[in-house]
């Protein structure tokens, strides 16, 4: 996954236009994937599984929290990710032009 | 006829005549409808389909029972099953979809090579169908206890009318209906949970109110020998690490199942299958995040049915479960002592897991309509999932596999949808056989086949995406040796094709060695393709291509 200073070099006719811009949004959208798939990491593994037993020490609404994690949070942690993913890449693709915001797909 | 069995009838003979009517209107005429609903199916739309699609008997009649009894392990599913929905996010989907063709094998052809495409139809094929059988077998089981039917007979119906509407209508028909299934299972499922909860704590909202019970629980579960719900780490004997490796193997399963992933074809644009993946998570999650509160609810409800009971005085549900077999009692005992899911454990009363979603409306004292509802419900889950499944079998062996290897070339858009017509009635005849006859291996169908989707698919799809020079050695390698270290691994320790089961090596249960074979065959894919040339510059250009949502120079143009 570490080939993004390998790009750019490939064979591409000298009549393509400038595809300078593709590098910069594949390393915005590496830095993006990289952040979330920490949190995803650290919430689920780290949470729910790697400390649950000391989290459970502490209880709230009857839950142990390392417990609440594994089985409640983790998931509303995943849906949110995936949602911020989705409308941070919307502002990605705004910034670089290739917006797909109506139906065909066609730039708006 | 009983009233529930009434109720069951109106339910199934309701939502059935809403499948098939709306399988007729969406019929299809083309490939690429019959493939991928021809990429127009609206984000919220797909998003539902995704979740029944994704939803199977084992997550709609199974899960809850399994948490009621694993307690805090039972996350293993619960996280395993959803957070492999941010690596299909975040990883594949939108890459896969701006590539957008048919099939999973179709991507590995391109992107490797033919010879990468027909293991990846092969493997494909083989994870559907182990998956399908358990589907089917599932669909057999509701009718035979709501409706009396025998199970072969349960399997026949549940077969002819998932053949009309996925024959006729393919990707898009599947697709109508999934939506149609998952708004049943889930007000099936919805609610009796919110029902049991209102009952017991006085909060109808079970996600939130199941703590309340929490500590009353652990209390009756020592009272009758079980395992206290909220201890971690007390539900599999392989520990933490077994917990660790299980629930990363079912999320990259979750994220390698190709009919998962191909239901991401079907949306019009990439923005489209990062908000499908958005919708079918946060649609999964109304029912994850409900099951482990319907497992605790129902496991209490049941420990205070039985405590202090003789085997004459038990609830009436025992013994209507009693006449499945799933439900056993000890008739010798003077008062119920102990309470256990294991049929070989000797205990007083013995609940089989599967029952317990299918029978929460009896046990929290439910009305009729209502434990119909839960039987139209169950009947969704299977259906749905085993028709998504028969569709990647008849697009895998009919365009990955007929066209590429036996008929080359030639072939007119109308042969190409009869081949998948006929492969499609040709699975499900299979299934419908398969189905009465379970093979051995059905009740470990979920390790094998998120086991074998995360040891084959998962890896060599990603490094395809991220990593220009993988090749097609690299991916063959890679994708043998970890379909080769997972399935021996697996049949070692399982009791399936006539072998022993043998002791787990470093507490590595079945379900978690995919993990290990992902490991196995990512490393073996980087190592040969290092050792070997690297892909052509019309690869390495169409991995560029997959990466951005259009190409800007197509817009300008």
């Amino acid at each position: 996954m570490s080939d993004v200073a390998h790009e750019g070099n490939s064979g591409v006719p000298p009549e393509a236009e400038d595809i300078s811009w593709r590098q910069r949004y594949w390393k915005k959208n590496l830095r993006l994937m990289l952040v979330l798939l920490a949190v995803w990491f650290t919430v689920s593994f780290g949470f729910g599984i790697l400390l649950i037993e000391p989290l459970n020490n502490i209880v709230i609404l009857g839950f142990p929290l390392g417990l609440w994690f594994a089985q409640q949070g983790s998931v509303y942690t995943f849906l949110i990710l995936i949602l911020v993913y989705a409308l941070w890449m919307d502002k990605i693709d705004d910034e670089f032009g290739v917006a797909e915001r109506n139906d065909e797909g066609g730039y708006k | 006829m009983t009233e529930t069995q009434f109720w069951t009838f109106f339910f199934i003979i309701l939502t059935f005549g809403i499948y098939i009517i709306i399988a007729w209107r969406s019929r299809v005429k083309e490939t690429k409808e019959f493939y991928v609903a021809s990429q127009g199916v609206p984000t919220l739309a797909n998003g539902a389909a995704i979740a029944a699609d994704w939803m199977s008997a084992a997550s709609f009649i199974g899960m809850a029972g399994l948490i009621a009894f694993l307690g805090s392990d039972g996350s293993v599913y619960l996280m395993g099953w959803t957070g492999g929905y941010v690596l299909l996010a975040l990883l594949l989907a939108p890459y896969l979809r701006k590539w957008g063709k048919f099939t999973v094998p179709e991507f590995v052809g391109d992107r490797y090579s033919e010879s990468v495409r027909l293991v990846a139809a092969i493997c494909a094929i083989v994870v559907s169908f182990t998956y399908v059988v358990g589907q089917m077998a599932g669909g057999g089981i509701v009718f035979s206890r709501f409706l009396g039917l025998s199970i072969e007979w349960g399997v026949v119906l549940v077969a002819v009318v998932i053949f009309f509407y996925a024959v006729l209508g393919g990707m898009k028909g599947i697709t109508y209906t999934q939506v149609a299934q998952y708004t049943v299972l889930i007000i099936a499922y919805l609610i009796p949970a919110f029902a049991v909860a209102y009952q017991t704590t006085g909060i109808p909202i079970p996600q939130i109110s199941y703590g309340q019970i929490l500590a009353e629980l652990d209390a009756l579960s020592a009272e009758f020998g079980l395992a206290a719900f909220t201890e971690a780490f007390a539900g599999r004997a392989g520990g933490q690490v077994d917990v660790f490796l299980v629930t990363l193997s079912l999320m990259l399963g979750t994220a390698g199942l190709p009919h998962v992933i191909i239901r991401f074809y079907t949306t019009k644009t990439v923005r489209g299958a990062r908000y499908s993946a958005f919708w079918a998570l946060f649609f999964i999650s109304l029912l994850y995040l409900t099951a482990p509160a319907v497992g605790a609810f129902t496991k209490l409800n049941l420990l205070q049915g039985v405590q202090g009971q003789s085997p004459d005085t038990l609830p009436d549900w025992i013994n209507t479960w009693g006449a499945t077999g799933l439900v056993t009692v000890n008739q010798d005992a003077e008062t119920i002592q102990s309470v256990s899911n294991i049929a070989t454990s000797g205990a007083d009363l013995i609940v089989n897991n599967d029952i317990l979603v299918l029978a929460s409306p009896e046990i929290g004292g439910l009305p009729a309509p209502i434990v119909g509802l839960m039987a139209a419900g169950g009947m969704a889950a299977a259906m749905s999932t085993a028709a998504g499944l028969l569709l990647v079998i008849s697009s895998a062996a009919s365009h990955d596999l007929y066209f590429r290897v036996i008929k080359k070339t030639g072939a007119s858009d109308k042969e190409q949808m009869l081949v998948g017509r006929i492969a499609m009635a040709v699975a499900i005849l299979v299934a419908i056989w398969a189905g009465i006859n379970p093979p051995a291996f059905v009740a470990q169908v979920v390790a094998f086949a998120f086991g074998l989707a995360a040891s084959t698919f998962f890896p060599i799809l990603i490094l395809g995406i991220f990593w220009k020079k993988a090749n097609g050695p690299g991916a063959t390698a890679g994708m043998l040796s970890g379909l080769v270290f997972t399935a021996t691994y697996m049949i070692y320790t399982l009791e399936v094709f006539g072998t022993g089961a043998n002791d787990h090596i470093l507490n590595v249960s079945p379900e978690g060695i995919g993990a290990v074979g992902a490991a196995v065959n990512f490393i073996v894919t980087v190592v040969v393709s290092k050792l070997t040339a690297p892909p052509s510059q019309v690869v390495q250009e169409m991995v560029e291509e997959i990466r951005y949502p259009q190409t800007r120079a197509a817009v300008r143009s």
